[in-house]
């Protein structure tokens, strides 16, 4: 199952009671599958962008599994977080590959762009910043992802302008094709 | 059956048996940490590794499964040096303050260092974060101490259905406990205290009322009178080297009164009028759905384990109006104190202190709910685990092994056999039924020594019937009616029990419920280790206590005859309702 998230521009805003009671259809399908713990989660991510307490409570009491273990659950994996991202999630790699070639100076020079620590959102809601340990892209070290978007083998001098195309709402689509042909 | 052979010796187990049972059965000793039996063998602390002929690396022999023709090797260079780095590498995290630790006497890792010949820490590195959780009543957990062998996860979720307590993030940052590592009041947790009951270390233990204790014994203006919950006298002992299932009432209540108590009682005698009103609460529910035809909460629960209130409460409120109304002995005994027996001394109800010494660490919690002020203030002011009293004895100089023995003081001190196997699994229903019984048909209980004998042991779940006939005249609407009755101890049990209730089936009149595994004598606030080992010598020292005395039901208590008589009139007279009655609130477990 997939669920769209971000509402386009144009379309009306979401609101949160709406988004709840698409996680209360989401439970109703879930409620007595085994194993649905995870997948509800990350539905439910879907949803709100991040993890909000009111809906790991809601998950909790559906799924008949204790609060502290939903939250074990959603502690252990890095790609769940418990607060709200902004517009775009860059993630840089650190595994090893990307590490030895640099991806720390770029995360460096990221945190310094965007003034944020890894796990915090820009003041403007445009960007979360978090790293990864390994994207399976070792050959083009050092790799950053933002969204769905691989970009190969950066430098900290391009970031600005990878960041650029990325403030433009619906710029976004065209930043995908782009970046998608750089990979190829 | 599987031959192997164990440091060159031919052993022969059955199929399934884990490498550890197979060493222990043939003798050999493997030290372990993070496995309990029949709760947890997940190899997680990698202390119990052993080499295996033919597999290239040390194997957990807790989880690992004996196969034909293996060749263990136990105590080879390889297996002791690895079992060092484990242990030097836990403590070399392990933020102990081992000189005051609670646990310094009975701490595992401790104790495993010193079997290991651990002389010096390799390793230098990060200590756990301290982080000291003091927000239930209950229960203090020092994460600093904690060394992540997740006893407390599988009791907490499997043999208590609760799961407050879990692994929280990831690596070296993992910490067991609440969600979000927030404190423990903010998740739904019942106070038993079986991970104080299980951790190694001093990680979770108690919140202690030793000083509250000593300061009321040290102010010349309270009378300081203090109960004893029936399991504790099967347990004390084993603070002070005796072997489990040593009886040592007599001596307890000499050291209490050395201790400096004003008046030794017995929760037993609470028990006893638990038994008056509860028995006559069933018997009015019955009378109410078979005579008069209208809707009753059956079946009824009983409701003198704390843990299970809250249990019911967080997670069960549908069924609040099945449990009892009765408060639990410990309440009842504390309501008695300051109000009867403050009346007989010419006290005030705040003039008086009730300490209580039980084998539980939500009696804590229970002491301090807001519905148990019916003295006008806290009706029991300060809860002591048998642990404490323990320490107590000790700091007092006491030498308790050569006590002589005495008699707890009349008249809260008065108690019958029924009372005493309130502290076991089973004990409340067949305290019960022996007194229902015989209110009803004039008659004993017709069984074998006045044991329910379906409803003793450690069965998980366990149920008896009993056919009512040639009753009084007043009771006739029970003549041949079947009484229906099932017992659980464990909340996972209790789970189990309420859910084939609510799904309608299984049918009961009665049902007693107990928190912890083996009902009291198992409590969190017990001495440590209990297994069921342990559990087993406990209960045969209840029964033996039980049957040594003439006095063997709640209703031939003549303390109890007396109270009614000259105070409480009768049972669920106004009285009884006031002092002795409560209510209990639906929680959010979320």
């Amino acid at each position: 199952m997939t669920v769209e998230s971000a509402p386009c521009a144009g379309c009306h805003e979401v609101t949160d009671a709406e988004r709840f009671a698409q996680l209360d259809d989401v439970l109703q399908q879930y409620r007595d599958v085994p194993g649905a713990l995870i997948p509800v989660l990350q539905i439910a991510q879907a949803i709100f962008g991040y993890l909000p307490d009111a809906a790991l409570r809601r998950i909790s009491t559906a799924l008949g599994k204790s609060f502290s273990e939903v939250a074990g659950v959603v502690g252990f994996y890095s790609f769940f977080t418990t607060v709200p991202r902004g517009r775009h999630l860059i993630r840089v790699c650190l595994g090893t590959a990307c590490y030895v070639r640099g991806g720390k100076d770029v995360l460096a020079a990221l945190r310094s762009a965007l003034r944020v620590e890894v796990g915090e959102t820009t003041a403007d809601q445009t960007f979360s910043l978090d790293v990864g340990r390994c994207f399976g892209a070792c050959g083009l070290a050092p790799v950053i992802m933002i969204d769905d978007d691989v970009h190969e083998r950066v430098r900290p001098g391009q970031l600005m302008g990878i960041l650029e195309k990325y403030r433009v709402p619906g710029a976004r689509d065209a930043v995908r094709r782009e970046a998608r042909q750089e990979t190829v | 059956m599987v031959r192997l052979t164990i440091n060159d010796t031919p052993v022969e187990v059955a199929e399934g048996t884990t490498v550890l049972h197979a060493a222990r059965q043939a003798g050999v000793r493997i030290p372990t940490l993070c496995y309990v039996e029949r709760l947890q063998a997940i190899g997680a602390c990698r202390v119990c590794v052993v080499e295996i002929e033919g597999m290239l690396n040390l194997a957990a022999s807790c989880s690992l499964p004996v196969r034909e023709g293996m060749r263990v090797r136990t105590n080879t260079r390889r297996v002791r040096e690895s079992r060092r780095l484990v242990v030097e590498l836990l403590l070399s995290e392990h933020d102990g303050d081992c000189q005051t630790c609670d646990r310094r006497e009975d701490c595992e890792l401790q104790a495993l260092s010193a079997e290991l010949g651990i002389r010096s820490i390799t390793y230098t590195g990060q200590k756990t974060r301290k982080r000291i959780d003091l927000s239930t009543p209950g229960l203090i957990r020092d994460h600093g101490k904690c060394i992540k062998c997740r006893r407390c996860v599988s009791v907490c979720a499997e043999t208590q259905h609760v799961g407050a307590l879990w692994a929280q993030g990831r690596g070296f940052d993992t910490a067991i406990g609440p969600a979000f590592n927030r404190e423990l009041s903010t998740v739904a947790c019942v106070q038993c205290g079986q991970c104080a009951a299980v951790c190694p270390v001093g990680a979770i233990t108690e919140q202690s009322h030793i000083e509250r204790v000593w300061d009321a014994i040290d102010d010349p203006h309270k009378h300081v009178v203090v109960q004893t919950a029936p399991a504790i006298r099967a347990a004390l002992g084993e603070c002070f080297g005796c072997p489990p299932g040593t009886l040592v009432t007599g001596k307890m209540t000499t050291a209490l009164h050395k201790l400096g108590f004003d008046a030794v009682f017995d929760t037993n005698f609470a028990a006893d009028l638990t038994i008056m009103e509860e028995g006559s609460e069933l018997l009015a529910r019955l009378r109410r759905t078979l005579v008069d035809g209208q809707p009753a909460a059956l079946p009824m629960f009983t409701s003198c384990s704390p843990g299970w209130i809250l249990f019911a409460e967080y997670f069960h409120p549908q069924i609040l109006p099945h449990l009892s109304t009765c408060k639990s002995p410990q309440q009842m005994f504390g309501a008695l104190a300051k109000t009867y027996y403050a009346e007989k001394l010419g006290l005030k109800p705040e003039q008086i202190f009730v300490a209580s010494v039980m084998p539980c660490t939500a009696k804590k919690f229970e002491c301090q709910r807001p519905e148990m002020n019916a003295s006008g203030g806290p009706d029991v002011d300060a809860v002591l685990t048998t642990r404490e009293l323990g320490k107590m004895i000790r700091a007092a100089g006491i030498d308790f092994l050569s006590l002589p023995e005495s008699e707890m003081d009349a008249p809260l001190g008065l108690s019958s056999g029924a009372a005493d196997i309130f502290a076991t699994t089973g004990g409340v229903m067949e305290a019960a039924l022996r007194t229902a019984y015989e209110v009803v048909t004039g008659r004993p209980l017709p069984l074998d020594n006045l044991h329910v004998a379906p409803v003793m042991g450690l069965t998980g779940v366990k149920e008896a019937s009993l056919v009512i006939e040639d009753t009084r005249p007043d009771w006739s609407f029970l003549e041949g009616v079947e009484l229906r009755v099932a017992v659980a101890h464990g909340l996972a049990n209790a789970q189990r029990l309420v859910d084939a209730v609510l799904a309608g089936e299984r049918q009961y009149h009665f049902i007693e419920v107990m928190t912890c595994p083996g009902g009291c004598i198992g409590g969190g606030g017990q001495p440590r280790f209990t297994n069921d080992t342990v559990r087993l010598a406990r209960i045969q020292a209840i029964y033996q206590e039980d049957e040594s005395k003439t006095l063997r039901k709640s209703h031939d208590n003549p303390a109890i005859a007396e109270l009614y008589a000259t105070f409480l009139g009768q049972p669920l007279g106004e009285r009884s309702h006031h002092l002795l009655h409560t209510k209990y609130h639906a929680r959010s477990a979320v």
